[in-house]
C-alpha cells in the first residue's frame, strides 16, 4: 500500500532530520553551560562538505566507494517503512518492520565492509564492536516488536501503530514502558550515542561509529553524516509512534504533537548524554543485553496477562 | 502488582548483571521494600496482620539486613568487585533463560491454589531460579548470601501470589530469614576472612581432603 501524503510527510521527515543532532547538541551545550554550535550546524557542515572533493586511500577498491551510497538510500528506503507523524507510512506492507530493520542492517553492512576494506586495524576494532553491539541490539527491538504484534494482532507497522491506544497503555503501562525503555536504549545504541559511544570522541581505542567513518571525506562524508542523522530520526519516529499513538487529532494537530514529539525525544537523548558517563567498553554489551531483557520482560508480562 | 512484580525481575536482572558489591546490596535492599510493599496489593481490605507483615518486611530485608551486610563487606575488606564464574552478559541471558523456563513451567502448573497474577507467580519463581543461580555462579561468602536472600525473596513472592492469607509459604519465608541471619551472623562473627584471609568460598579447601595446591589458585585468582 502506497500512499502520497505520507511521501510528503515522510520527504519532510528526512529533510529536517539533520536538526535533531543539533538539538541534541544545544541540549548538551545547555547542560555544559556554552552556547554550543548553531541548530544548524549539520545543515552548514554538509553543504561544506558537498563542496569539496573525496579523498581515498590507496588500499580501498571499489566498496569504499560505493558504500557511501547504499548506506544512504538503504536509510532513505527505510525511512519510507516508518509511519511519520501517525499517519500510515509510504509504503507498508505485512511485516514490513522486519525489511526496515535488515534495509539499515544493509547499511550497517556495507559500512563494516568500507571499514575492513580500508585496512586500518583501528576501523577493524570499530567494524567488530559495531557487529557485536548491533547483533546484541536486535532482540530488543523484535521482542518489543512481539508484544506490539500481540496487543494489535497486526503484522504491519503501520497498522500496529493505527490500532494502539491510549487505553492499550493504560491497560499495560508496565509492559508498554518496559518496550519503549528498551527501544529508547536501542535507539541509543544504534545511532551511536552515550552511553555506548561518544560522537564527539576520536581516541582510536574506544571510538565506534567514528573509527569507521575515519578515511571519509568530501561528499561521501557528507552522505554518511546525512544518513546517519535521517536513521536518528527514523528510530526517533518509531519510539514517538509507540508512545503517543492513538490520539484523534487533525492533521495540523498531529503534525504538532509529532514534531513535539521528536524533539523531546532529541532533548532526552542530549539530556542521557549529558548526565551519564560512556561505559566501559566491557559493559556495553551487558547494558545492550539487559535491553533485550527488559522486553523479553514485558513480552512474557503480556503474555501472562491474558 | 504487576507493575512491582515486574520491578522485581527487573532489580533481579540487574542483580545479575551488576558488577558493584555495595549497588548489589542496595539491589536486595530495594527489593525488600517492594516485598514489604507487594502483600498491600493482594488483599482488598489491609488487617493489622498485613501492616505488621510489610513493616517486618522493609525492617528486615531493606534496612537491617542491608545494614548487616554493608557492615561486613566493610569489615571484611574485601575487594568491592564480584567476580563471577559466569560472565555478566552471560548471566543476564541465563536471567532470560531461567525468566522463560519460570513463564512455562507457571503455564503448566495446576494448582488448586488461586493465583491472583501469574505475572507475580513467575516473578516469584524467576526471583528463586535467580537466587540459585547466584548462589552457584558468584565467588564471594557476601554474593552467596545475597543470592540466598534473593531465592528466599523468591519464595515469599511465590507464597504471595499463590494465597491471599498468610500460607505455609510465608511461615517458610519467615524460617528461612531467620537461617540468613545466622548465616550473617556466622560471617560476622566467626570472621571466616580473618582466619582464611579472604571470603572466596572456592578458596575454603584447606580442611578439605583433596590436596589442592592453594597458590595456584591464588595466582589463577589474581
Amino acid at each position: 500500500m502506497i500512499s502520497l501524503p505520507s511521501i510528503l510527510i515522510c520527504l519532510a521527515m528526512i529533510v529536517l532530520a539533520p536538526l535533531f543532532p543539533g538539538v541534541i547538541n544545544k541540549t548538551k551545550a545547555f547542560f555544559a553551560g556554552r552556547q554550543g554550535p548553531p541548530l544548524l550546524q549539520l545543515y552548514y557542515d554538509i553543504i561544506k562538505m558537498l563542496q569539496k572533493t573525496s579523498v581515498y586511500s590507496e588500499t580501498t577498491t571499489v566498496v569504499t566507494r560505493i558504500a557511501p551510497f547504499v548506506i544512504l538510500f538503504s536509510t532513505l528506503a527505510a525511512a519510507l517503512l516508518v509511519p511519520v507523524a501517525f499517519r500510515n507510512a509510504s509504503v507498508s506492507f505485512s511485516g514490513d518492520i522486519i525489511l526496515l530493520a535488515y534495509l539499515l542492517g544493509i547499511g550497517r553492512f556495507f559500512m563494516v565492509l568500507a571499514a575492513l576494506d580500508t585496512g586500518s586495524a583501528f576501523e577493524g576494532m570499530g567494524a567488530a564492536r559495531e557487529v557485536l553491539y548491533s547483533a546484541l541490539a536486535e532482540p530488543a527491538l523484535f521482542f518489543g516488536l512481539l508484544v506490539l504484534i500481540n496487543e494489535t494482532s497486526q503484522t504491519s507497522i503501520s497498522a500496529i501503530y493505527e490500532k494502539l491506544t491510549v487505553e492499550s497503555w493504560w491497560q499495560n503501562p508496565a509492559t508498554f514502558l518496559l518496550v519503549a525503555a528498551s527501544w529508547m536504549i536501542v535507539l541509543l545504541v544504534e545511532n551511536a550515542r552515550i552511553p555506548i559511544d561518544d560522537p564527539n570522541t576520536h581516541l582510536e581505542l574506544t571510538m565506534i561509529h567514528e573509527v569507521m567513518i575515519l578515511d571519509y571525506s568530501g561528499k561521501d562524508l557528507a552522505l554518511i553524516e546525512f544518513a546517519g542523522a535521517v536513521k536518528l530520526a527514523i528510530f526517533s519516529s518509531l519510539l514517538v509512534g509507540l508512545v503517543l499513538s492513538g490520539q484523534e487529532l487533525a492533521l495540523p494537530a498531529q503534525l504538532l504533537v509529532y514534531a513535539a514529539g521528536m524533539l523531546l525525544v532529541s532533548i532526552v537523548v542530549g539530556i542521557v548524554e549529558s548526565t551519564i558517563a560512556r561505559f566501559r567498553l566491557l559493559h556495553i554489551p551487558k547494558f545492550i543485553v539487559g535491553s533485550g531483557a527488559l522486553a523479553i520482560i514485558a513480552l512474557i508480562l503480556k503474555l501472562s496477562g491474558n | 502488582m504487576n507493575s512491582i512484580a515486574t520491578l522485581l525481575a527487573i532489580t533481579c536482572m540487574l542483580l545479575l548483571g551488576s558488577s558493584r558489591l555495595l549497588v548489589s546490596i542496595r539491589m536486595v535492599a530495594f527489593q525488600g521494600i517492594l516485598l514489604g510493599l507487594l502483600p498491600l496489593f493482594v488483599t482488598d481490605h489491609i488487617g493489622v496482620a498485613a501492616v505488621l507483615l510489610m513493616l517486618t518486611n522493609i525492617g528486615l530485608k531493606s534496612i537491617l539486613l542491608p545494614w548487616l551486610l554493608t557492615k561486613a563487606l566493610f569489615e571484611s575488606g574485601t575487594r568491592r568487585e564480584i567476580e563471577p564464574f559466569i560472565g555478566f552478559g552471560a548471566s543476564i541471558l541465563a536471567g532470560v533463560l531461567l525468566l522463560a523456563v519460570s513463564g512455562y513451567i507457571v503455564n503448566r502448573l495446576q494448582t488448586t491454589a488461586q493465583i491472583s497474577s501469574p505475572f507475580t507467580l513467575i516473578a516469584g519463581f524467576f526471583m528463586f531460579f535467580s537466587g540459585l543461580f547466584l548462589l552457584i555462579t558468584r565467588r564471594k561468602a557476601l554474593t552467596q548470601t545475597l543470592g540466598f536472600l534473593v531465592l528466599e525473596n523468591g519464595v515469599f513472592t511465590t507464597g504471595l501470589s499463590l494465597g491471599s492469607e498468610f500460607s505455609v509459604f510465608v511461615e517458610l519465608g519467615i524460617l528461612l530469614d531467620v537461617f540468613v541471619g545466622i548465616f550473617l551472623m556466622g560471617i560476622m562473627l566467626f570472621h571466616i576472612d580473618r582466619e582464611f584471609d579472604h571470603i572466596d568460598a572456592d578458596r575454603f579447601n584447606e580442611l578439605s581432603d583433596l590436596a589442592v595446591d592453594v597458590g595456584d589458585s591464588e595466582e589463577a585468582s589474581e
